[in-house]
């Protein structure tokens, strides 16, 4: 029990902050962009707070109301919730700079209305990093996934419809996830998950607990996009003003898979789900290599820039579920850094997108020809980005990759380790035939025309836009260098006992 | 087939949750019209808050809503009283799935502005040219 | 061994790759960018060399960087092997950077600032290599030569050369990033340590069936050494400007892959390990494949380039012959050829970008009679080709008699006839190209009368190289002491 409020006015503030800029936003929209930039900086500095004393102290845990568990609702940050924490809160920031300049223009005069909801989503997300419940990680599931709804149809054109595709699909997942949670309080009577894992110890194993395994399993993956429950994805993302798939994209599917790991080692445990099943776990490792395989190979079909990059997240989701179910500490190192390295990665290439949309109104491949010229910086933040996604070293993908592969050499999974190389070569084909044509590839036949060169000027994307994604370039690179540091200093804290 | 006859009986409730979820995720998937989809995801959502209300009820328990001078001074016996929690539960449930239909009937709203129709397939041919 | 914790390796990596920032903003003054790439050329060979004296001496330099995965940190390490090749790569880079300038200056390049920019990235990863104290050090700076140089390859932009560009990435990232890094990652699971030891790490680790298929995934997946099958990239590679063929492709692109073959060799298997398996033998029968096959098909190119490059191909495989015939001599030879071929190369490439660069003609056919026009340029290829093919009193005499020697010694008389067949072939190819030029008359046309010698800036680098490669007949001391203490500490 501890007495600091702190972590809690991690979720408050971007909470209290959403009503905020919806009320004063109405008033003058001036007051958008400081409340939400002063918002998201406080929960940033809490949550490094909140992590050097969980590192120092061990797992915090909260009682919200003074209600005690297993009856009141229990906020646990354990070093990998507090490590989650932190990411959430640092690539929100990062990306609301970028939000806040395009959808000035892409939504003129709705802002406050955005950024409502955006904080809203904030809020739900920090909510599931903080929460030891199973009933309340469903209510603040869906708080994110409403609030991402809403996002999502902001957009124009098809966007609505991709929306409500989502919806649907969204829906279910999390009713499939509220079902698996009902079998488990009808089993064990309670719903908090140090106290249903307590009582699942020393229960029989029943159909009915593979059942609500199956459910809450089967639910979370259609809300992470696991192959092939993904089909709503790219069009989601995709269609999607700017704005919002800078921070949706690097976030949602991961603190799903964060989720997954929850609920995998917090409610269940490793025994159940690798011993005693194991077959089930060699299934899903061959079912994660066959997504990483089949999304690289549609990310490979895609003519523009924004839908290559959701197939590719796809992948990676697969790279992250496999690295979970491997069932050993190296993949799980693997996949935990995977979530922070995917988070940042994603996060650099979509601000890049954003960037070159906001400048060239277009992602189709063909508009991006001779685009080095115009954008240097961003293209070679783009570059970065690209190299951490095809995994060469020292950017940080190459780091959670060498875990992963080396977690599926040691559980002999073969198939994993091969679909990881695949993917590997077909994020180079997807961005070096991306960068032959940005940098490479220049309007005219031959060289030496001096007209032209004289005649493109440099119009980078202005300076908000610019500094998040050079910030999140270079954090690649810095967290590539620090990779020694972060696993042993937090992942392996992070990894769940019984490894 | 007595013994599997009889099961349906005694289980009856558990069947009917399950055959309103088969109806709802078939309007999800089957069917062409989008009011008609969010109305199947109404009705999965619904099949799962009757499961869950139902795992409360016991035989002859009453609704869980007592004097409050009675309880303290007398305390509850729990077979009176029917589980209050499931209730409780289902009714944040209930407005998750009130603010998901508000917010799908409010973007279907933008569908229909967009494009005139609210049948799939017309979208998709609008969609096509 | 001592290693003297040192800052040097550092500053020799980084010099130029921090000269690439001064390189960018001087874009609009030619003169000012070239002086910085001289500058970073003097300065890193400065370094290099100041750091021989305490290598020869029995000693080295070790730089610890980050630790990055348990057990394998990102290090720095000057020992005898590393030294030797950073002597070499950046002795000749100072030369490659005063002939690109004049190349690139006579032909009135585009893009010279890219040009420049991604050498000094390109150089300074190749020093990486050189001083990578494990594996994925040198896989960290492996890769990031493979991406610097594919600007250099793709420089001219039009489609061939953005076809060439790619085949060289698919060549070179899939190879390595499908073959080296799970043959990496399994001997990090085998043995906990990348590090490289002498004598190997592998020993008794794992079943021989695992430890060929590693060997085969590491030579195989180093493309960069031009083992067939994978050596397409290397003639593809020909459409960049000659002096990124010469010194890239010549030097230091395609020593980086064979340097990274002979370290696994040496320093992950080690010469015991794989005398016991037999896998010595088994490689040099693998590459004596591509040494026969490169030279055979080095006779049919008529463009120079190519000829250039298959013969590169042939020589490259000499290298890790004599690696694998794990004997005193082969073995010497083998890693001695590094140096001597990289002198003979470059200069070859050197006559070709001149001859270029004075008449614009590529291929062999056309090059009648322009010895006479252009003596000092073909004497320079004459003394070239005379130490690839291995003839006194030029340098690549005494790598290649020692290979000689080591087959000898080592009883394998297949190896002793594929070494002189080869020798026979590489005259075949070379000589005709001399004495064409030297004896045979014009072509008709009136366009081969105005052709003079190429300017200074390329004509002083390639005669000094040519000597170099005469001297180190005579002179081949420092190489070979440094060679004698990396095998043999």
């Amino acid at each position: 029990m501890t007495t600091s409020n702190l972590h809690l006015y991690i979720l408050a503030a971007p909470l209290l902050g959403a009503f905020a800029v919806n009320l004063l936003g109405r008033l003058s929209r001036r007051w958008v962009a400081p409340l939400t930039l002063g918002v998201l900086g406080y929960a940033t500095i809490a949550a490094l707070v909140v992590l050097a004393r969980v590192l120092r102290d061990g797992t915090i845990s909260y009682t919200i109301g003074n209600w005690r568990p297993p009856f009141g609702i229990e906020l646990v940050i354990d070093p990998l919730g507090a490590l989650m924490l932190l990411l959430i809160s640092a690539v929100a920031l990062t990306a609301t700079f970028s939000s806040l300049t395009s959808i000035e223009r892409e939504l003129p005069g709705r802002e406050h209305l955005f950024f409502t909801m955006y904080l809203l989503l904030i809020a739900g997300l920090t909510g599931l990093a903080l929460t030891g419940d199973a009933f309340n990680l469903y209510v603040l599931l869906e708080i994110t996934s409403i609030t991402t709804y809403g996002l999502i149809a902001m957009g124009r054109g098809r966007a609505p419809l991709a929306s409500f595709n989502y919806i649907i699909m969204g829906s279910i997942g999390a009713c499939f996830y509220l079902l698996g949670v009902g079998y488990l309080y009808l089993l064990t009577g309670s719903l908090n998950m140090a106290d249903i894992a307590n009582i699942l110890h020393g229960l029989q194993e029943t159909a009915a607990l593979a059942t609500a395994f199956a459910f809450i399993m089967v639910g979370l993956w259609v809300k992470m996009a696991f192959f092939p429950l993904h089909s709503w994805l790219p069009n989601a993302y995709s269609l999607a003003p700017s704005g919002a798939s800078v921070m949706i994209a690097p976030l949602m599917t991961k603190v799903t898979v964060f989720l997954m790991i929850r609920v995998m080692f917090s409610i269940f445990s490793p025994e159940y789900e690798f011993i005693q099943h194991a077959g089930v776990q060699s299934l899903i490792v061959w079912v994660a290599a066959l997504a990483i395989v089949c999304a690289s190979a549609l990310a490979l079909a895609q003519r523009d820039l924004k839908r290559m990059l959701t197939y590719i997240i796809v992948a990676e989701v697969g790279y992250m579920v496999g690295g979970v179910w491997l069932a050993n500490s190296q993949g799980m190192t693997g996949a935990i850094l995977h979530i922070v390295n995917d988070a940042l990665m994603t996060l650099c290439l979509f601000l890049a997108a954003a960037a070159i949309a906001y400048r060239t109104g277009s992602l189709g491949f063909d508009s991006l020809q001779g685009l080095y010229r115009r954008m240097p910086i961003t293209m070679a933040a783009f570059t970065i980005g690209a190299f951490s996604m095809i995994g060469v070293p020292p950017t940080a993908g190459f780091f959670s990759k060498w875990y992963l592969i080396l977690g599926g050499i040691e559980a002999n999974q073969w198939g994993y380790v091969a679909a990881l190389l695949f993917s590997s070569l077909v994020n180079a084909v997807l961005f070096f035939r991306i960068i032959e044509i940005a940098y490479f590839r220049t309007g005219e036949v031959g060289h030496g025309h001096d007209h032209g060169h004289a005649a493109v000027r440099v119009e980078e994307a202005p300076l908000m836009m610019l500094a998040p994604l050079v910030l999140a370039a270079l954090a690649l690179i810095a967290v590539g260098f620090g990779s020694g540091p972060l696993v042993s200093g937090v992942i392996r804290l992070a990894v769940p006992g019984g490894f | 087939m007595q013994g599997i006859i009889a099961e349906i009986v005694a289980k009856y409730n558990y069947w009917i949750y399950v055959v309103l979820m088969m109806i709802g995720f078939y309007a999800m998937i089957g069917k062409r019209n989008l009011v008609k989809k969010l109305i199947g995801l109404n009705i999965f959502q619904t099949a799962i808050i009757l499961f869950y209300v139902s795992t409360g009820v016991k035989r002859g328990g009453g609704i869980p809503i007592v004097d409050k001078h009675a309880a303290l001074t007398h305390g509850i016996d729990p077979a009176t009283v029917v589980n209050p929690l499931p209730h409780v539960l289902m009714l944040t449930a209930i407005v998750v799935g009130v603010s998901v239909t508000g917010v799908a009937l409010a973007v279907l709203l933008r569908v229909y502005r967009e494009y005139g129709t609210l049948e799939e397939d017309e979208i998709l041919e609008k969609i096509g040219k | 061994m001592v290693y003297a914790h040192s800052f040097w390796p550092l500053a020799a990596v980084m010099l130029p790759l921090l000269a690439t920032v001064p390189i960018m903003l001087s874009g609009r003054s030619p003169n000012l960018r070239e002086s910085w790439t001289l500058l970073a050329g003097g300065g890193m060979f400065a370094i290099v060399a100041s750091m021989l004296p305490a290598v020869l001496a029995g000693g080295g330099f070790v730089l610890t960087l980050a630790e990055v995965v348990p057990g394998v940190p990102i290090q720095l390490r000057v020992d005898a092997l590393g030294m030797f090749f950073a002597l070499v790569a950046s002795f000749l880079w100072i030369f490659t950077s005063v002939y690109s300038i004049g190349y690139m200056r006579a032909l009135e390049e585009h893009d010279q600032t890219r040009y420049f920019a991604s050498f000094a990235v390109a150089i300074a990863a190749t020093i990486g290599v050189a001083f990578s104290a494990n594996l994925l050090t040198l896989y960290l700076f492996y890769e990031i030569l493979s991406l610097s140089t594919y600007p250099l390859v793709t420089h001219e932009q039009n489609a061939e050369a953005r076809a060439s560009g790619r085949k060289y990435l698919t060549y070179i990232l899939g190879t390595s990033i499908g073959l080296v890094l799970p043959a990496m990652l399994i001997v990090y699971h085998l043995t906990g340590t990348l590090d490289f030891t002498h004598g190997g790490i592998l020993a008794g680790k794992a079943s021989p069936g695992t430890l060929s298929l590693l060997l085969l995934l590491f030579v195989l997946g180093f493309a960069k050494a031009g083992v067939m099958p994978f050596h397409g990239w290397l003639p593809a590679a020909m459409v960049a400007p000659t002096p990124v063929s010469s010194f890239l492709h010549g030097v230091a692109v395609v020593k980086v892959g064979v340097f990274s073959i002979l370290r696994v060799v040496f320093d992950i298997f080690g010469p015991d390990l794989l005398r016991s398996l037999d896998l010595g033998v088994a490689l040099t029968y693998f590459v004596s494949i591509t040494i026969l096959f490169a030279s055979l098909v080095a006779l049919t190119q008529d463009n120079l380039k190519r000829r250039l490059a298959y013969s590169t191909i042939g020589q490259l495989s000499y290298m890790i012959l004599g690696a694998g015939m794990v004997s005193a001599a082969g073995m010497t030879g083998g890693v001695l050829h590094i140096a001597m071929h990289a002198f003979g190369k470059i200069t070859l490439f050197f006559c070709a970008g001149a001859i270029y660069v004075a008449s614009h003609k590529k291929y062999i056919s056309e090059m009648d009679g322009l010895g006479r026009q252009m003596p000092i340029t073909y004497v320079a290829f004459f003394l070239g080709s005379l130490s690839i093919i291995g003839m006194p009193p030029l340098g690549g005499f005494l790598s290649k008699w020692n290979l000689l020697v080591g087959a000898v010694q080592s009883q394998q008389m297949v190896l002793v006839a594929v070494l002189l067949g080869s020798s026979l072939l590489n005259a075949a190819y070379f000589f005709p190209i001399v004495y064409r030029g030297f004896f045979a008359p014009a072509p008709a046309g009136g366009a081969a009368s105005g052709i003079r010698e190429a300017p200074l800036f390329c004509l002083l680098p390639l005669s000094v190289t040519a000597l170099c490669s005469l001297l180190l007949f005579f002179y081949p001391s420092v190489f070979l002491q440094l060679v004698q203490r990396a095998l043999f500490p």
